[in-house]
Order: structure tokens, then sequence, then C-alpha cells
């Protein structure tokens, strides 16, 4: 071996490892301290956010009866990675579906994430779930999730409750607390309480393994927050009274409306053709939706709310205690009526005459509320009839008509009482008494809801005043929520004497030999009522009946609307009969009568 | 009457601290990365950090027993050891059993071995003892052609076995002989080739011999010296150009295709973050989690939950990153640093050469396996699967590393003796 010394080259081989080791630290130092992304990274490969659901509010009618409760249903989840020799044949059959649908949704999931887990079956229920629920752990990669659907134990009140589901774009825009995939109320009460139905989500941080296994809670829980579950609501319904109504309205259009009087508190809201509300839960949801949408009759449609009608007779009795109010008749002024030869508005029939107020009202003479309807206009205390019509329109709308109550009542119609400006504009300013005489009973331009009517019944019950009709009595944690639905609105017609006359009036419709209710008198319950019948241009007269009862201690007010079925007093008036009945005594006597109307079929043989 | 002390004569304490310090902290690691959190036992042999144990057990029996042999023994046989070596490496390619595609074990029942971690030391003896006799001299092509046989035999072997890890460790040796006195241009043409290798793999064969061909051109044109010297210029480029195309042909034609989208994915060619920068990816992500002070022991989130793949044998570091952070990392990498630069100390300090060489050869096979394991857990080499010595799980290379040090240590100890 030569001799020269190299040992120098120490110095080198030193520096160079000096020199790897300075920019291993460096990197590290990149990596560990300036560097944030990783940190992030690891968060996002190793730390699962898991959503705790809470459970909807429940839904209770007066009586503490469940309207709305939670069912589980159950999605089977699949995470493609870990699914491994599974016996692919077993595992349809236990599923009931077939290779191709298995094929099919393990394609889309693998699509989605190979890692992740994705929704392989929706909504499976109990049943579904139990001929492979014990067999899972043959299936690796496939797992079961609880999601709770919206149940009702009685197929009532669908629209008025509404119905839950998946958020869209719109609602994820609006309120950051909902996340692509949550359950949302769409409509009726589930969407005017959301906010106390829904609850609070809570969420939990957890650890998670390569394989997507949770390992562990992510420092002890110390970022979890527990899931707070929704309030209970109590409303105001009588699920009893509700689906004996709907019993009655079979096969019939229209609606129902009942007020209990003191409170404002709907009693029952009856729209048909209606739907089961079970229909448009879970996985059938927008199938069975479509569905309803295209039926003929409008089954969604909330015809209680939405539908809009001229009031016909019954606005009489808000005339009468307007002229009376107004001093332009007492309940002694008596008109003449020549019947159906009347000018310039005819009488529906022939009757004695003349007729004092009381009489007019219990005949539903038209030619006596022409001429009232005159004296109001023409009262010569204000400059002329437009000013008198302006104070008309004021006092109609005290009410309760041409607006909305905007209380939780679903989707309301404001319904229309022609303002001042409006016939102006019809007929250039030049129109009096006799130009809009249709007003006079409740024809025309005048446009109510059942709801509204309903309203008016109360009115009439409580002699001169309303409570906002609506539906929450109360939820459980948030007792102040009623205080906004529950107000209270004095008619601007306030003398209880007035009341008397027109409310005798209604008596009378029950109780006199000529009354158009009188085939519904009940000896034992009081009842004062109104029948109306509204031309209808496209077929048979709507039948209308506005009632409440008892007379002296009123605790319901109904108004009923039957489309297409004639005189008010066939149809309507016998089921608002059967409801108070129903609603006061817990059961009907007049078995008769209740198979007349509920065999009663308006749609199918006309 | 020999005492059992001056048999051992006086090893290099510094040296034992850090070996145990380094293996200590590996098996700490072992564990948090493959303990599961049910039912932990130490002596679970079924697991691995049970089985290190025993590995470790073992290591120091093997550490002892050779501190207790002549220190002449190592350089009287160490032609020997090489040979036999070179047959048990054929009888792998022949009789051994393949795992993850290396066909590099000898299986014993349950027990396995990779004869390719042991031919490190016999080949470092071997090398030592060659630079050690008298006839050679590195500027000779007859000592620089015996040299290259004696590396590249066992390296071509384990290149054989599908192990291009441990066959590109012996490259490490070049620091042996740079040390030996071989010519630092050697260095820098290994340097420049290294450049020349990526260029061609990132650029193109054809862009880079075209931009050659036009310098020397320019040069030849312009130059009149460079013009006077033509025929080695000349003789440069083609062999440069040579070097090119064999490096297309090589990273085209013989890598795996794995292993060309290993190289592809560092340069940044590709990118594959569920392929090959996969592991990397996971592993820079641990260690980056880790921040200044670590997530602290058995609180790795990513290397606990197995979200680095071979976390307990290559990817070992990304382990300490994440759980003892920056501070934790640096002192890891300062111990390796401490232990490398005392080799050098002590190999300085022999009498004899082939101790020094030995040294040498010691320190540039922990260094290489040091800076290109760590390297590839940061991302700065590519995935090429050596263990970290001493740290990473598995007993053939803990063995094997340890009869490495432990040889030099017991001739640094007994180095008084030597005449
Ligand atoms: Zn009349």
């Amino acid at each position: 071996m030569y001799k020269k010394d190299f040992s120098n080259r120490k110095y080198f081989v030193i520096g160079l490892f000096v020199l790897i080791v300075i920019l291993f630290v460096v990197r590290l130092y990149y990596l560990q301290v300036v560097n944030n992304k990783y940190k992030l990274s690891a968060r996002n490969i190793a730390l699962r956010t898991v959503t705790e659901y809470p459970a909807r509010g429940r839904i209770y009618d007066r009586n503490n009866n469940l309207l709305v409760y939670n069912d589980a249903v159950y999605d089977l989840m699949v995470i493609p990675r870990q699914v491994k020799k599974i016996d692919t044949l077993k595992f349809c059959q236990l599923l009931g579906i077939t290779p191709a649908i298995f094929k099919k949704q393990m394609k889309k999931a693998k699509h989605y994430s190979y890692y992740k887990p994705s929704i392989f079956l929706k909504q499976l229920s109990k049943k579904d779930k139990g001929p492979i629920g014990e067999l899972m752990y043959e299936f690796p990669g496939f797992y079961f999730q609880t999601r709770l659907l919206r149940h009702y134990p009685k197929p009532i009140a669908a629209h008025l409750l509404g119905s839950v589901g998946e958020v869209n774009n719109r609602d994820l825009k609006k309120d950051s607390y909902y996340k692509q995939g949550d359950y949302i109320g769409k409509s009726g009460i589930e969407k005017f309480y959301e906010k106390e139905l829904r609850g609070k989500k809570g969420s939990s941080i957890v650890e998670v393994d390569v394989h997507n296994r949770v390992i562990d809670k992510f420092q002890g829980g110390r970022f979890d927050t527990l899931a707070i579950p929704g309030e209970d609501i109590k409303l105001s319904l009588d699920s009893r009274l509700q689906s004996f109504g709907q019993k009655l309205m079979r096969n019939k259009i229209g609606s129902i409306v009942a007020i209990e009087p003191a409170t404002g508190e709907i009693l029952a809201m009856i729209t048909s053709p209606s739907y089961n509300p079970n229909l448009l839960v879970g996985r059938k949801r927008s199938a069975n939706y479509v569905k309803l949408l295209h039926d003929s009759l409008k089954p969604l449609m909330n015809r209680a709310v939405i539908g809009t009608y001229p009031p016909g007779s019954t606005f009489k009795l808000v005339n009468a205690l307007i002229a009376l109010q107004n001093k332009v008749i007492t309940p002694n002024t008596s008109f003449t009526c020549q019947g159906p030869d009347s000018k310039p508005i005819a009488c529906s029939h022939y009757h004695i005459s003349p007729l004092k107020l009381e009489d007019a009202i219990a005949l539903s003479c038209n030619s006596y509320f022409w001429k009232t309807y005159k004296k109001i206009l023409n009262n010569p205390h204000f400059k002329n009839s437009h000013e008198a019509y302006a104070d008309w329109y004021k006092k109609v709308s005290s009410f309760g008509f041409g607006h909305r109550f905007k209380t939780d009542i679903p989707f309301e119609r404001a319904g229309n009482i022609p303002s001042e400006n409006y016939f102006n504009h019809l007929y250039r300013g030049s129109w009096n008494a006799l130009t809009i005489r249709s007003l006079s009973i409740g024809q025309g331009e005048i446009l109510v809801t059942p709801v509204q009517l309903a309203n008016l019944s109360a009115i009439l019950a409580n002699r001169g005043y309303y409570i906002t009709p609506h539906f929450l009595i109360h939820a459980s944690r948030s007792d102040s929520l009623s205080v906004k639905v529950n107000k209270k609105y004095n008619v601007d017609v306030e003398n209880p004497n007035y009341y008397k006359t027109v409310i005798d009036a209604m008596e009378k419709v029950f109780d006199n030999k000529e009354g158009t209710a009188r085939f519904y008198f009940m000896k034992d319950i009081t009842q004062a009522g109104k029948t109306g019948t509204v031309q209808n241009p496209h077929g048979k007269d709507h039948s209308i009946f506005i009632a409440f009862a008892p007379v002296d201690h009123p605790r319901i007010a109904i108004a009923v609307v039957v489309e297409n079925a004639g005189f008010g007093s066939t149809w309507a008036a016998p089921i608002a009969s059967l409801m108070i009945e129903k609603y006061l005594t817990g059961h009907i006597k007049r078995k008769a009568l209740e198979k007349r109307i509920e065999d009663g079929d308006l749609i199918h043989n006309k | 009457m020999v005492t059992r002390k001056s048999i051992i004569g006086k090893p290099d304490m510094l040296l034992i601290i850090l070996y145990l310090f380094l293996v200590g902290f590996g098996w700490f690691s072992i564990f948090s990365a493959s303990a599961q959190d049910s039912g932990v036992s130490l002596f679970d042999f079924s697991q691995r950090y049970g089985k290190q144990l025993v590995w470790i057990a073992l290591s120091l029996f093997l550490a002892f027993s050779v501190l207790l042999i002549d220190s002449k023994f190592f350089s009287t046989y160490a032609y020997l050891f090489y040979g036999l070596m070179i047959i048990v490496l054929i009888g792998v390619l022949l009789f051994g059993s393949t795992v993850a595609g290396s066909r590099s074990w000898f299986q014993f029942g349950g027990f396995a071995i990779q004869p390719a971690e042991f031919a490190k030391f016999a080949t470092a003896l071997a090398l030592a003892k060659y630079l050690d006799s008298r006839n050679t001299d590195l500027r000779k092509f007859n000592s620089k052609f015996w040299v290259a046989v004696i590396i590249f035999l066992p390296s071509a072997l384990i290149l054989l076995q599908n192990d291009t890890g441990s066959a590109l460790v012996y490259f490490a040796f070049f620091l042996v002989l740079f040390r030996e006195g071989l010519s630092g241009w050697f260095i820098f043409l290994g340097f420049l080739f290294g450049l020349l290798f990526i260029l061609t793999i990132v650029f193109g064969e054809l862009y880079i011999t075209a931009i050659l061909i036009a310098i020397v051109t320019l040069m030849l044109l312009f130059r009149k010296k460079i013009r006077k010297n033509w025929k080695p210029v000349i003789a440069g480029l083609i062999i440069t150009i040579g070097f090119i195309f064999t490096v297309h042909f090589a990273f085209h034609k013989v890598l795996e295709p794995h292993q060309r989208v290993r190289i592809q994915v560092l340069l940044g060619l590709k990118k594959d973050p569920l392929g090959a920068g996969y592991n990397v990816n996971q592993s820079k992500i641990a260690i980056g989690s880790g921040g200044f002070t670590g997530k602290g022991y058995f609180k790795g989130m990513l290397t606990r939950n197995h979200f680095v793949p071979e976390q307990s044998t290559d990817f070992i570091f990304s382990t300490i990153g994440e759980e003892r952070g920056f501070i934790g990392s640096t002192v890891l990498i300062l111990a390796f640093l401490a232990l490398l630069i005392r080799i050098i100390i002590l190999a300085e300090r022999q009498r004899s050469a082939f101790a020094r060489i030995y040294g040498y050869g010691v320190a540039s096979i922990l260094f290489f396996h040091f800076a290109i394991n760590i390297a590839m857990t940061v991302g700065f080499a590519p995935v090429v699967g050596i263990p970290l010595p001493f740290f990473s799980y598995g007993g053939s290379s803990l063995w094997a590393f340890t009869i490495l040090l432990f040889i030099f240590v017991k001739q640094d100890a007994s180095r008084l003796s030597v005449l």
C-alpha cells in the first residue's frame, strides 16, 4: 500500500455527515414547525366528525294523542374497499334484490369513493332488515345505519302537519345549520315549527384507522357536543274530531274548519280529498308526491286555507251587524220582498212579506239585504257613498276578511274584499250601491277562505271579538311561542244587542219550522247557524254553512264548504251539525244522518 | 490466565451508549407503532414489539460474543467470511423464499433470515483486508478492478434477488475508497453522472445528447486549447452519450414499473398520491403533524392507526416524527450524527490500516442507510426500502448492524495490542 497520508479527507467525510444532518433538520423544521398544511391533512385523514342527529320532536293533539312520531329505518351502508369475498347470491336473496341491482349499487359506491361509506340501500324497514341483520358478520364492508323517519299513527291532517324531507340548495344557503342530507320541515307545522322540532345536532370527533374504523373519541371527547332532542309540540287539533270530519268528507270536495271560539284554537281542519301523510315519508316519497301532484282532484291542495269562495248568504250576517252598528236599520226595520220577481236582486223563494231583520236572516231574504246594503252606502252620515263604502270596507276587514291571520296556519290565502280604489279603477270613479249590489248578498268580488268563515262563526259566538285562529298550544321548552299566535282582535261592531238579534235569527235556522237547517235540530244541544249557497259558474253550486254551539256558552264554531253540492242545507249544514254533536258529546246519536253523509258521493256519480 | 476484561479490551463506552440508546428508542417506537390498545403484554411474541424484544436480547448476546473473540480473528478470516457470504447469496437465489417480491430470505420454520444484511459486514471486512494489503495501490487499474469486484459482486447478487435498496448500499463504500486515496475526480464524476441521470429522466435522452453535442462543438470551434486535445474530449463525449442512453434504457427497460414510478414521483414528473406517492405522502403528513413537541408517546394518530404503510420497518421514523415532534426527531438525528462522527474519530486513531478502513466501512454503511431512510420518509429520496439501522423492526437487520458495529468496537478496544 502506498503511504501518502489522506487523513485530512476525514474532514470531508465528517463535513458530508454534518451537511446531510443539517439538511434533514431544516427539512424537519419546515415540515413540522413552519408548514401547517400537514397538520390539517393529518386531521382530515385520521379524524371524522360524526354528526349525532337528535330525534325530531313529536307532535300531539289537544288530548295528548300522538299525531307524529319518529320511526327507525335502516340505511345499508357499504365501504367498497372492505368488501371481501362475500356470497353475493346469498346477500341478494337475504335483501330481496337482484344481482343486477347489487352490481349497479356497488358500482355507484365505488364511483363515489373506495374508502368512504356510501348508501347501498336506502331506508329499509325493520322487517326488510330482519333476515340479513344477524348475518352481517358474513358480509364485511357492509353495515346498517339507523335513521329516523316521521310516522303518523292515524292517516289524518296531512296538509297542516306537513312533511319532512331532505334539504335542498335553497335551505342550505339560507341557514348554515343544515348540511347536505339533513332533514328539514318542508311544509305545514313541520316547517313553521322547524326550529323547535329539529332540536340541535350534536357532533363528536372520532379517530379512525386506515380502514375507516372508529378507534376512539378524539382527545377523550373534549370537542364533542351533545345532540339536543327536538321539542315536543302540542297542537289544538282534536284528532277524533279531525278523523270524524275526514270520514264525513269522503268522496266530497271541500273543507271543514272548527275553532274553539274562546281561544282561537283550531279543533279540526279538514280538506277533501286528502291523502295519507305516511305516503310522503321515506323511499317512496317523491314517487308518491308526483302521483298526488298530477291527481286531477288536487289532493295536495289544502282547500281550508287556499280555497277561496264567495261567502254567499253567510255574509248577510256581517252586513246586518254593520247596518245595525251604523244605525241605518234597527232590529225592527222591515222590508218587502217579491220573491224571485224582486228587483234588482231576485230572492231565492217566495215567503211572507214584509220581514223584520231576524226573519230576513232566518229566511235568507235577498231583497232585505239589498235594501239594507243600499242604506249602508247611502248613509247621510258620510259625504258620499264612496266614503260610506270605505267605512264598510274597514268594518268588514275587522272581521278578519281580506287578509291573512299570519299565525301558524300553513299557506293561507288572504281572500279578497274589494277596496274603494278597486271600484274607482273598474268603473272610472262612477259607481254606487246599485253597481256593486252583489256584495249585499256575499257574491261578486268578495272571496273568503273556509278558515275565515270559521273565524266569522267564532266572532258571532264570542259576540264581537276573535282570537287569531292557530294550532299551537305549547312547545315543550318554549312556552312564550304561543303568545305570538294568540292575538285578540275586537271587531268594529261591539254592541252585544246587535249580536243577540243576529244570533237569535241563526238559532231559528235550526228551530224554526221554515229554518233551512231545521232537519238538523238537536234537543239537547243549542245550535246557531247560517246557510250559504254560492253560485258556481262551472257547475253545481257550492254549499256553505257556518255554525256554533252551544249558543249560550259556545265551545265550537265551525264552517263547512262542500263544492258542487247544491243548497247549503243538503250537505254543508248536516256535516256542521254532526261535527258539533261529535265534539260536544263524543258520539253520534243520529246514525242514519251520519250514514247518509258518509255514503254520499259527490265526486263519482254526479 | 487472562481476565475477561483483558480479553474484551477497553471498548468505547460512548459508542456502546449510543448503540443502546438507538436500540432502546427504536424498540419504544416499534411498541407504539405495533401495539393495539387492547391487551398489551410486553412478552406477547405474536406481536412485533414482543418479537423485537427477543431480537434485541439476541443482539446483545451477539455483541458480547463479538467482543469476546480475538480481534485478529476478523482480519485473518475476512476473505473466508466474504467467500462464505457469496456462496450464501447464491444459495438464496437458488433456494430462498420470496417475501414482498424479493427472493432474499432463508426460511427456518417460522423464522426467516435475510443474508443480504450480513453480506455488508463481510464485504467491509474483505475490502479492509484488500486495501490493507501491501500490493494494493488505488492509483493502479489492477487494484481498482479488484476493489470493484469485491464491492459489486455481492451488490449484483442482491440486485438479482430483486432487493434494489440493499444493492445500492454498496455504493457507500466509495466513501471508504475516497478516504483511502481514490481520486476526488471519481466523486466528482459520480456526482456529474448522477446529475446527468436525473436530467436524462426529466428531459429525455435526445435533448440532453443534443445539448451536449452542441456544447462540445462550440468549444471545439472557439477554443484552440481544447481543439488541440480533441481526442480525449471526443472520447469523453462518446462515453457520456453512451451513459445517457444506458440510463434511458435502464430506466425504461430494466427497472420494474413500480421502481420507475417511484423515481418519477420523486422528481415531480408524476402525481400519484394513492399509488407510489402514497407512502411518502402519508409519512410526510404524519411527520409534519407532529409539530414542535410531538403529539406524545402512544398518541400518534396516523402512525398508530396504520395510515403510514411499513410503519414499524422502513417508515419507523414517521412514528418518531409524529409522536416526538421536531425535538424528538432532531435528537434522533443528532444521535446518529454523534455515532457516525465517533466512529470516524475512532477509526482515525487506529494503528492498523485494516481497523481504520473497516471503521470507515461501518460509518459509510450506517450513513448510507440513515441518509436514504430519513430522506425517503421526508420526501427527499425515492422509496427504496432500506431499514433505519438499530431502529427498524426486524431481526436480520438488527443483528447484522450489531455485528457490523461491534466488530469495529472490538478492533478499537484492542487497538493497543496491535503492533
Ligand atoms: Zn225575500
